[in-house]
C-alpha cells in the first residue's frame, strides 16, 4: 500500500511536530511563499513543505534545508489567512529532524544552532568569544586563521571599547547554580520527549 | 381632459436664481412655451412652493406642469403629482451643475436653460395622463413547476404571505434532487458537520398546507394568458388533464448532473468503483449511517479519491465550461461520510480550485480539522486495477505527475446541467454566431433538426408567439441579470428560481425561491391595478397601437424582449398589457410610427428637440442632441454634474425609457432641424449585457449600424450619429465623451441642413 496522499505522515507530525497540528489547516493560498524574503533561495516555501506533509514525503521533508533557511522574520505568521503560526512549525520540522538524525549535515543554520546551544548549555550564557571563533574555525583551521584575520579590525575595536574581554577564552563565567541549571535542561528534555514520544 | 392649461414653474433655489436669469427663462416659457401660468419661486420643492402647484390644479383648473428645477430623479415625492401630465426642465443638474460658474459662460449656460424650458414645455404638451386598465384583472395564485427544494420553498413562501399555490412535479414524489440526498452541507451554524434534508419536513408542510394543491407526475402542457390570468394546463401521467388559472408562474425545475457516461477517461462506466455524485450519494443512503462498501465486491472502503470539475471548467469544449459553484461542498461533505464514520480511512479531493460559497468556508476548515486531505491539481486519467483504481494527477503545488493507485472509491465532481426546456433563440443565436464566422453553433442546431434528432421537451409550453419557454441566456440557462435583477426572465410574471437560473447549492437554492416567489408576488399584484413590474415598476402607460396604419411588418413582436406581443387571427400584432415593461423597443421598432404610450411617445420626443433653438451656421454654437438611457446613461449625467464635473454647453439631453425606443425618425429630424451631431447613449449590451430591458440597446445598436449609408445619401459625415455604452459608474466619461464628441463635431465643421 503506497503511503503517498495518506494521512500516516501528516499524523506523525501532529504528534511529533511543535504546532504540527496546524499544518493540515493550510488552503494552499501560496501567500507565505510570495511573503518570505528568502522565497527564492528555498528548495521548498512553507506552502510546499506543508503539501509534501500531506502527500505523505515523510523523507523528502525531513531531509529538506529547506526549514532550516528560515530567519524568523515573521512575515508568513502575519499574513496567513489561515493563522498558521508558519515561522514555529518551520522551526518545529527542523527541530524533529534534526533529532531523527535525518536533518542535512554541514547546513550552516544547523550548525550555527548546534554549536550556539551546546555554548549556552555548558554555562548558562553565552561565550560570544568562543562562539565566533567556533564559526570561525568550523570549516578547518586555515579557513579559520583567515576568518579571523578579516574580522581583525572589528575585533580590536570590540576589545577597546570593552565590549570584548580575551581572558573570557580562559575563565568564562556562567550562571550561579550551574549543576541546577544541567538538571533543569535534563528535565526539560525528558517532558519534551516524553510528550513527543521520542525517548 | 377635454381642455388642457399648461403650467410651467421655475424655481430660484439651489442657486438656479443666481446663475441664471430666472425672469427670462418665466419669458420664453409664456411666450414660446406658450404657458397658461407661469409662476417663479424662490424654493419650490418645499412646502409652499408645491402648495402654490397643487392651488393651481385645483382652482385653476391646471392639466400639465412644466417644472423647471432639478433633473427628473430628484425630488420625485414632491413633484409626483397623480393627477396632471407632469414635464421636467432640468436647470440643475442638466445646467449650473454641468456648466462652469464663470462670467464667458454665462451666455452659453443661459440658452442651455432655455431650451430646457421650451423643452419641458413641448413635452408636456404631447402627454396625456395614463388612463391605466381599467379591465385589468389577477388572480392571486402562484403556479410552481417543480417541486423540488427550490419549488417547494417558493409554495410555501407564497401560501405564507396568504396566495393560494398550485405546485407541478414532473416525478411522483416531491423533494427533487434533494430527496436522493444521504445528508446536506450545513445550513445553520456552526457548519461544521453535514445536516439532514429539510425534504420531510418541508412535504410535511406542504401536505398540511390547505393553500398549496400538489399536482404529482404531472406537467404544464399549455400555458396562456399573462400575469395576472394565466390558464395553465396541466396534465398528468394519467391523461387527466386540468386547468388551473394563475396570477404568476415560478419555474423551479432544476438541475440535471452532467452525464459522467461522457467522461471514461475518468474511469466511469469502466469501473463500478468510479461513481459520481449522485451515486455516491445512492451508497451513503443505502448505507443508512453504516460503513460505505465498495460497490464492485463489498469490500471495505479505506481510501476515496474525489475528482473535482470532473467534465466542468473545460475549455476543449467538448464537456461543461463553467463552474458549477456547489460541488466543492459536496465532495466536503461525501468525504466527511467516510472520515465521520472512520478516521482512518483516508480521503483525498483533487481541486484545481476550490469554491466554497456561503458560509462553505467554514465547512472546508471543518472537513480540514477532520483530516480530509485537499489536493491542489489536475486528474489525467483514472483506471481500473481489480478492486481498485489507479488515479493519475498533476500535483499543481508540488509540480510532481503523482498517482494514487490503490483507491477504493473514485467519486467524479460533475456539474450542474439546467433543465429549462427548449431554447427558442438557437437559430437566431446560431445566425448571429455563424456571421461573426462561428458555424459550430449552426452545425448543432442543423444536427438537432434532423428527422430522428432527439427534440428538446418543453416546460412551460407557452403559447407565446416568440416560442414555448423562457429565452435563454448562455448554456441553457434562462436570461436574467444575475446581479441587478436576479429573478426577472424575459416573461413577465414567469420568475425563474434555483438551479434553472444559474449553478447554485441548496442554500442558494432556498434564498432564490424565496425572492423569486416575492417577485411573483409582487407581479400578481401589479397585474391586478394595470402597473408595470420591473425596471418600471408601478409605471400605468403601456403602448397604444393605432391598427388602420400598421403595415403588419411584425418588428415589433420579433423585437419586443419580453414576448409581450402575439398576433391576432387578421396578423396584427396584439399587445398584451400585463406582459409589457414599458420599455418602448416596439415603439422604437415601428417603421409606421404608431405605436405609442400615453406619457412617452414618438411626439413628446419629437417636440422637444424641434423645440430647440438652433443657432444658425455662423454661429459657432453647433447643437448635439443626447439621447440618453433614463435607467443608466442619464442619472450617469447627473452624477457627473452633482461633481460639478463639467461638459460642452452645446448639448441638449433627453431621456429616453431605454436606446431601444429610440425611433429613427428623431435622428431624422435631428438632422433635418439643423443639429450637427446625435449622441446615444445605451447600456452594455452582449452576453453581459445592464440593459434593463435586455435587448434593447443591443436593438438600438444594430438599427444605428445601418444608419450610415442613410447619412451618406444625406451628405453627411457618419460621425454626426454615435451610440456610446454606458454605465451607471461612468461619471468622470461621461461628461469625457460629450466633450470629445464636441470637439469631433468641432472638427468635421457645422452641419449643412441649418436654415432649412
Amino acid at each position: 500500500m503506497s503511503e503517498n496522499y495518506r494521512n500516516n505522515f501528516l499524523r506523525e507530525v501532529e504528534e511529533k511536530v511543535e504546532e504540527g497540528h496546524w499544518v493540515k489547516m493550510c488552503m494552499q493560498c501560496g501567500v507565505c511563499a510570495g511573503s518570505c524574503p528568502f522565497g527564492p533561495h528555498w528548495a521548498h516555501p512553507p506552502q510546499e513543505i506543508f503539501m509534501m506533509i500531506r502527500a505523505g514525503k515523510r523523507e523528502e521533508v525531513l531531509s529538506s534545508d529547506s526549514m532550516w533557511m528560515c530567519t524568523s522574520c515573521y512575515q508568513c505568521i502575519v499574513r496567513c489567512p489561515r493563522k498558521l503560526p508558519i515561522t514555529h512549525i518551520m522551526h518545529g520540522l527542523a527541530n524533529y529532524a534534526y533529532r531523527l538524525g535525518l536533518s542535512p549535515k554541514k547546513q550552516p543554520t544547523q550548525q550555527f544552532a548546534s554549536m550556539f546551544w551546546n555554548n549556552l548549555a555548558q554555562a548558562g550564557r553565552v561565550n560570544e568569544l568562543k562562539l565566533s571563533l567556533g564559526m570561525y574555525f568550523k570549516d578547518g583551521f586555515a579557513q579559520g586563521i583567515k576568518n579571523a584575520m578579516a574580522m581583525q579590525s572589528v575585533g580590536l575595536g570590540m576589545v577597546k571599547a570593552k565590549r570584548l574581554n580575551p581572558m573570557e577564552l580562559f575563565a568564562p563565567h556562567g550562571v550561579k547554580d550551574k549543576s541546577g541549571f544541567h538538571a533543569m535542561l535534563k528535565k526539560a528534555r525528558e517532558i519534551e520527549d516524553r510528550r513527543k514520544n521520542l525517548a | 381632459m377635454a381642455d388642457m392649461k399648461v403650467a410651467a414653474y421655475i424655481c430660484q433655489g439651489c442657486g438656479l436664481g443666481d446663475r441664471l436669469d430666472t425672469k427670462a427663462l418665466a419669458g420664453v416659457a409664456k411666450k414660446e412655451g406658450k404657458a397658461a401660468i407661469v409662476k417663479e419661486h424662490e424654493f419650490l420643492c418645499n412646502a409652499d412652493g408645491v402648495k402654490m402647484i397643487r392651488d393651481d390644479i385645483a382652482n385653476e383648473g391646471v392639466t400639465h406642469v412644466m417644472v423647471g428645477a432639478c433633473s427628473r430623479r430628484a425630488k420625485t415625492e414632491a413633484f409626483g403629482f397623480t393627477d396632471v401630465c407632469v414635464s421636467r426642465a432640468n436647470l440643475r443638474e442638466g445646467v449650473i451643475w454641468s456648466q462652469p460658474e464663470t462670467d464667458e459662460a454665462q451666455e452659453t449656460t443661459q440658452e442651455m436653460a432655455e431650451d430646457y424650458i421650451r423643452m419641458g414645455c413641448a413635452e408636456v404638451k404631447k402627454m396625456t395622463l395614463p388612463a391605466g386598465d381599467p379591465a385589468a384583472v389577477t388572480e392571486r395564485t402562484l403556479l410552481v413547476v417543480g417541486g423540488g427544494v427550490s419549488g417547494m420553498t417558493a409554495a410555501l413562501e407564497a401560501s405564507r404571505a396568504g396566495y393560494q399555490v398550485v405546485l407541478v412535479e414532473k416525478s411522483g414524489a416531491l423533494g427533487g434532487w434533494a430527496a436522493k440526498l444521504h445528508k446536506r452541507t450545513p445550513g445553520k451554524s456552526p457548519y461544521a458537520d453535514p445536516q439532514e434534508t429539510p425534504v420531510a419536513a418541508m412535504v410535511a408542510a406542504i401536505e398540511g398546507d390547505a393553500n398549496i394543491k400538489v399536482y404529482l407526475n404531472a406537467v404544464t402542457s399549455k400555458i396562456s394568458g399573462a400575469p395576472g390570468r394565466f390558464e395553465a394546463e396541466i396534465s398528468t401521467e394519467s391523461g387527466a388533464t386540468t386547468t388551473e388559472k394563475a396570477g404568476g408562474i415560478v419555474q423551479a425545475t432544476g438541475f440535471n448532473l452532467y452525464d459522467a457516461n461522457n467522461l471514461p477517461e475518468l474511469g466511469y462506466g469502466k469501473s463500478a468503483n468510479v461513481v459520481d455524485q449522485a451515486g455516491l450519494e445512492a451508497l451513503a443512503k443505502a448505507a443508512g449511517g453504516g460503513a460505505i462498501k465498495r460497490p464492485s465486491d463489498g469490500g471495505e472502503v479505506k481510501r476515496v479519491v474525489f475528482v473535482q470539475c470532473a467534465g466542468q471548467r473545460d475549455d476543449s469544449g467538448k464537456h461543461l465550461p463553467y463552474c458549477s459553484g456547489s460541488c466543492c461542498l459536496t465532495s466536503v461533505k461525501q468525504a466527511m461520510y467516510f472520515k465521520d464514520a472512520n478516521p482512518d480511512i483516508d480521503t483525498v479531493v483533487i481541486y484545481q480550485d476550490l469554491r466554497m460559497p456561503g458560509q462553505g468556508e467554514d465547512f472546508y476548515r471543518s472537513g480540514q480539522t477532520k483530516g480530509v486531505t485537499f489536493t491542489k491539481g489536475k486528474v489525467s486519467g483514472v483506471e481500473a486495477a481489480g478492486n481498485q483504481c489507479k488515479v493519475s494527477f498533476q500535483d499543481l503545488i508540488l509540480n510532481d505527475q503523482a498517482q494514487i493507485d490503490d483507491a477504493d472509491l473514485v467519486v467524479l465532481a460533475t456539474g450542474q446541467v439546467p433543465v429549462s426546456g427548449v431554447d427558442i433563440d438557437s437559430k437566431l443565436k446560431a445566425e448571429i454566431a455563424a456571421a461573426a464566422g462561428d458555424n459550430s453553433l449552426m452545425e448543432a442546431y442543423n444536427a438537432s433538426q434532423q428527422e430522428g434528432a432527439v427534440k428538446p421537451v418543453s416546460i412551460l409550453n407557452l403559447t407565446y408567439r416568440q416560442g414555448p419557454d423562457m429565452p435563454q441566456l448562455k448554456y441553457g440557462f434562462t436570461d436574467s441579470h444575475f446581479i441587478c435583477f436576479p429573478y426577472e426572465t424575459r416573461r413577465t410574471g414567469i420568475y425563474a428560481a434555483g438551479p434553472v437560473r444559474r449553478p447554485m447549492d441548496m442554500a442558494q437554492a432556498v434564498e432564490d425561491a424565496t425572492g423569486a416567489t416575492m417577485k411573483a408576488i409582487q407581479a400578481i399584484e401589479n397585474a391586478g391595478i394595470g402597473r408595470a413590474a420591473h425596471p418600471r415598476s408601478g409605471d400605468l402607460s403601456y403602448p397604444i397601437f393605432r391598427k388602420e396604419g400598421c403595415t403588419q411588418c411584425k418588428r415589433c413582436t420579433v423585437e419586443c424582449p419580453f414576448g409581450a406581443i402575439d398576433e391576432d387571427e387578421q396578423r396584427f400584432p396584439q399587445f398584451n398589457q400585463a406582459r409589457c415593461r414599458r420599455c418602448g423597443t416596439c415603439m422604437g421598432a415601428c417603421p409606421v410610427r404608431v405605436i405609442s404610450f400615453e406619457n412617452y411617445s414618438v411626439e413628446t420626443v419629437g417636440s422637444q428637440l424641434k423645440a430647440v433653438d438652433v443657432p444658425d451656421e455662423f454661429s459657432e454654437k453647433p447643437r448635439i442632441l443626447v439621447l440618453a438611457c433614463e435607467n443608466d446613461a442619464y442619472p450617469a449625467l447627473d452624477m457627473a454634474a452633482m461633481n460639478r464635473n463639467v461638459y460642452s454647453a452645446f448639448v441638449r439631453v433627453i431621456p429616453v425609457r431605454c436606446l431601444g425606443s429610440v425611433n429613427t425618425i428623431w435622428i431624422n429630424d435631428a438632422l433635418s432641424n439643423g443639429y450637427d451631431g446625435v449622441m446615444m447613449m445605451g447600456c452594455k449590451h452582449g452576453d453581459d449585457y445592464q440593459c434593463h430591458f435586455v435587448k434593447g440597446s443591443e436593438l438600438a445598436n444594430i438599427r444605428m449600424s445601418k444608419i450610415g449609408d442613410t447619412l451618406k445619401n444625406m451628405s453627411l459625415e457618419e460621425e454626426r450619429v454615435s451610440t456610446f455604452e454606458v454605465a451607471i459608474t461612468d461619471i468622470e466619461r461621461v461628461p469625457q465623451l460629450i466633450n470629445d464628441y464636441a470637439a469631433l463635431i468641432q472638427k468635421i465643421g457645422m452641419s449643412p441642413m441649418k436654415g432649412f
